[in-house]
């Protein structure tokens, strides 16, 4: 499959125009879902709807969608790639090519390398790094703090200026709430994101996972997701006071939940994300000390996930995100409170999602949203919708085909999904970045 | 231009002390810049050393370390005709432990007839200006005052621009930690100016609208039509407290350069009270350039000083004789 993607790589055609017809179109930025079509000119979206279900332009190379999805492509807001620094566990290039099987055509890579982003010349590294070798659209999260330290502020106005989409402290929080403050009223000023990891370190110290009967019968450090939510409460209140735009990155708890639902109702600029392990995953998943499930936030109980879809479904979470954190047997194959924390997540992103609405927790659209325009709106992108002049960023999928995981044909150059051997319903069939293919499942045809 | 008052006029002027430029009257403030713009004419003409203070002692007391002040207020001191005492601090009894107020209680007990106080403490000179029996100048406490500053940009003002009402003048830079930005919003506005202040929120004091100032984070459109450009000093260990990232970016959105100056008016004049961090609030150029009047405030400092000091003075002569 691999080969496939890379003979698609070089068939690179720009200008002709491409018709899907036959389609499921859903858009759940204009909250269309209906049998329609899709032309695709100049890598843009030339035209849609349901005039296009059968009739093809002339000229036009047709797809026929057989009656599957046609949405928007996925933005993942949240991806530890490891470039650069860490080019053994994966590149902007294979994690690339894992979004691109995943149906997800942007993905934001966290700061979080060696060395961290936190200089206008590593954001230019990056945008050319993938400029050259990724095969979707790659935005780059910058650190908010001089080497993710917490300390002191990074050039939060000239590292937006050379493109960084967004301020974070990676997988850290800001335990200083000063400097918190101070980056959330500077941040302010250039109108730019903060995305808050939020996890009291002190109150979670070493812990290895959710504090609680499990944690207890393994003999693990447990941290309390009051770390999680005390933190939040804080910076809802800087938030309150500086007027900064703040995104939580993963909440993972009921009671998170609740305060960012409480914020939203005082009309605060607050948003919040969840990662699609805390959505399809609990502690009890751990089993006997099963290091790929051992994550950031750490998986919680059963009444949390359940809290965390019902928040996708109302609404109240705004962004559904892989966290795709690429870990190899060094960092994983130890005992499981050393073990890293992380899970690769962009090749089963939408296979995973789909499993909220073949259990009746949600529309399909509804779950869109959170994979579309919510993480646009919130990023700023111009993607993430299907309307005539936007760009043609398209995902093809069959929302019922069943299949099963298996980690070794990943593309991702680590393996530690906590999905491996699990069966999917809902399989990617094509993945389209301004217009060109860059993923086609090998079952899908070509008219 | 302006109306030459008499030398000898002192009920004009009829404070003890200058401990603030909050509460002082349009015409107070007027004496005291007609009183310094003589002095200034004064000193520009060769004028010789005047004897206002003849037999008078003046204390120079700065527990922050001060090069231009302190030897603005000797100078004009000495201008004066008063015998003027510098007290090092920083040797001083003060580092032995004393608390400011036995610190003037004791200098009091010398009899002087005017402190001049720098204190690193907001209030500090009000509270020293308590316990003492003569007049006190506040030459800068902590991020509260420095009313000569105010003073003299207001005389440098009024004689580039021949006038101060209605005039826009945009104070830019660390209006959190600065004195100077406090004084001129106070003074300013007194006298009819319309005050704006551009800093990054981070260096801005809470309710900063409530300081009697438009507020703009954004420089270009705060200098926009601007008359006077008063930049301030930003301290090297803001950046290390996490108020502004670095030295760079400060000045590439806050800096003031020729492409930020040109959005204020044609002949707008720049202000910086000293000293200068070239390439972090202010470029080489600008500093040295024609619009530049940061030369000018200096000479206009001395000028300053000695008009609060004559005012001063008539009045302690009339609070001895009622004594």
């Amino acid at each position: 499959m691999k080969s496939a993607s890379k003979s698609l790589e070089k068939t690179k055609i720009t200008g002709a125009a491409t018709v899907y017809i036959n389609a499921r179109l859903i858009d759940p930025a204009s909250n269309r879902d209906e049998p329609g079509g899709l032309l695709v000119k100049d890598g843009l979206i030339a035209d849609l709807g349901a005039h296009l279900r059968r009739n093809a332009p002339d000229g036009a190379t047709v797809i026929d969608c057989k009656g599957h999805v046609l949405a928007p492509g996925l933005i993942d807001a949240q991806v530890f790639a490891g470039e650069p620094g860490y080019e053994h566990r994966e590149t902007l290039k294979t994690a690339s090519h894992a979004a691109a099987a995943g149906g997800v055509t942007s993905i934001v890579v966290m700061p979080e390398t060696d060395p961290v982003i936190d200089s206008v010349a590593l954001v230019d590294f990056i945008q050319r790094r993938a400029r050259d070798n990724a095969l979707v659209h790659v935005h780059t999260m910058a650190a908010m703090t001089k080497g993710l330290k917490g300390e002191e502020m990074s050039e939060i106005g000239l590292l937006k200026r050379a493109g960084a989409i967004a301020f974070s402290n990676g997988k850290s929080s800001l335990a200083n709430t000063r400097v918190m403050r101070n980056v959330l009223n500077y941040a302010k000023d250039f109108g730019a994101l903060v995305v808050h990891h939020t996890e009291d370190p002190f109150l979670s110290g070493s812990a290895a996972m959710n504090s609680g009967e499990v944690a207890s019968r393994l003999g693990l450090p447990g941290a309390s997701k009051l770390a999680e939510t005390i933190t939040l409460e804080r910076d809802v209140r800087l938030v309150e006071m500086t007027g900064g735009r703040y995104h939580a990155a993963t909440i993972s708890c009921a009671e998170s939940l609740d305060v960012v639902r409480d914020a939203k109702r005082r009309k605060l600029p607050v948003t919040c994300g969840v990662s699609i392990n805390h959505l399809t995953l609990n502690e009890n998943d751990i089993g006997s000390y099963r290091t790929f499930f051992k994550v950031r936030p750490p998986l919680r109980r059963e009444e949390d996930r359940m809290a965390m879809v019902r928040g996708i479904a109302s609404g109240d979470i705004d962004v559904i995100v892989s966290s795709h954190d690429p870990q190899d047997a060094d960092t994983k194959r130890r005992p499981f409170a050393e073990a890293a924390d992380g899970a690769v997540g962009l090749e089963t992103l939408l296979a995973a999602a789909l499993r909220l609405v073949h259990s009746g927790d949600m529309s399909l659209i509804t779950m869109l949203k959170a994979l579309t325009i919510n993480p646009a709106r919130l990023l700023g992108l111009h993607s993430g919708r299907l309307a005539k002049g936007a760009i043609a960023d398209l995902v093809l999928f069959d929302p019922g085909e069943p299949w099963v995981v298996n980690k070794d044909t990943l593309r991702s150059r680590s393996k530690n999904t906590p999905f491996d051997e699990a069966k999917m319903q809902g399989r990617v069939l094509r993945t389209v970045v301004a217009g060109v293919a860059v993923y086609e499942y090998a079952g899908v045809e070509r008219t | 231009m302006t109306q030459k008052k008499s030398h000898s006029a002192p009920v004009l002027f009829p404070r003890r002390h200058l401990l603030t430029c909050e509460g002082l009257s349009a015409d107070e403030i007027t004496v005291l810049l007609d009183l310094a713009d003589q002095a200034a004419d004064h000193i520009r003409q060769g004028g010789r050393k005047r004897d206002v203070l003849a037999g008078r002692t003046l204390i120079n007391l700065f527990f922050e370390s001060s090069t231009r002040t302190q030897a603005s207020f000797e100078m004009a001191g000495k201008r004066l005709g008063a015998d003027v005492m510098n007290m090092n601090v920083a040797t001083s009894s003060v580092t032995k432990g004393e608390t400011l107020i036995d610190t003037a209680v004791t200098l009091n007990a010398m009899r002087p007839d005017i402190i001049v106080v720098r204190h690193h403490a907001a209030g500090a000179v009000e509270l020293l200006s308590q316990k003492v029996d003569c007049s006190v100048i506040n030459a800068g406490d902590g991020a509260h005052q420095h009313p000569t500053q105010a003073l003299l940009d207001a005389l440098t003002i009024r004689r580039a621009k021949g006038r101060i009402a209605g005039l826009t003048v945009a104070i830019c830079g660390d209006i959190l930690h600065s004195r100077v930005a406090r004084s001129n919003i106070n003074l300013l506005n007194t006298l009819g100016a319309r005050v704006r202040i551009i800093a990054p929120s981070t260096l801005l004091p809470s309710a900063p609208e409530r300081l009697g100032a438009e507020v703009f984070t954004d420089m270009w459109k705060g200098l926009e039509g601007c008359d006077i450009v008063m930049m301030l000093r930003l301290q090297r260990e803001r950046m290390d407290a996490s108020y502004v990232p670095s030295v760079r970016e400060f000045f590439h959105f806050f800096g003031l350069d020729h492409e930020k100056l040109a959005r204020a008016k044609p002949d707008a004049l720049v202000m910086h009270p000293g000293p200068m961090n070239r390439g972090v609030e202010i470029a080489s150029t600008i500093a040295d350039h024609s619009r530049s009047v940061i030369r000018e405030q200096v000479e206009m400092g001395v000028a300053v000083r000695m008009a609060v000091l004559e005012a001063l003075s008539a009045h302690l002569t009339r609070y001895e004789g009622a004594a």
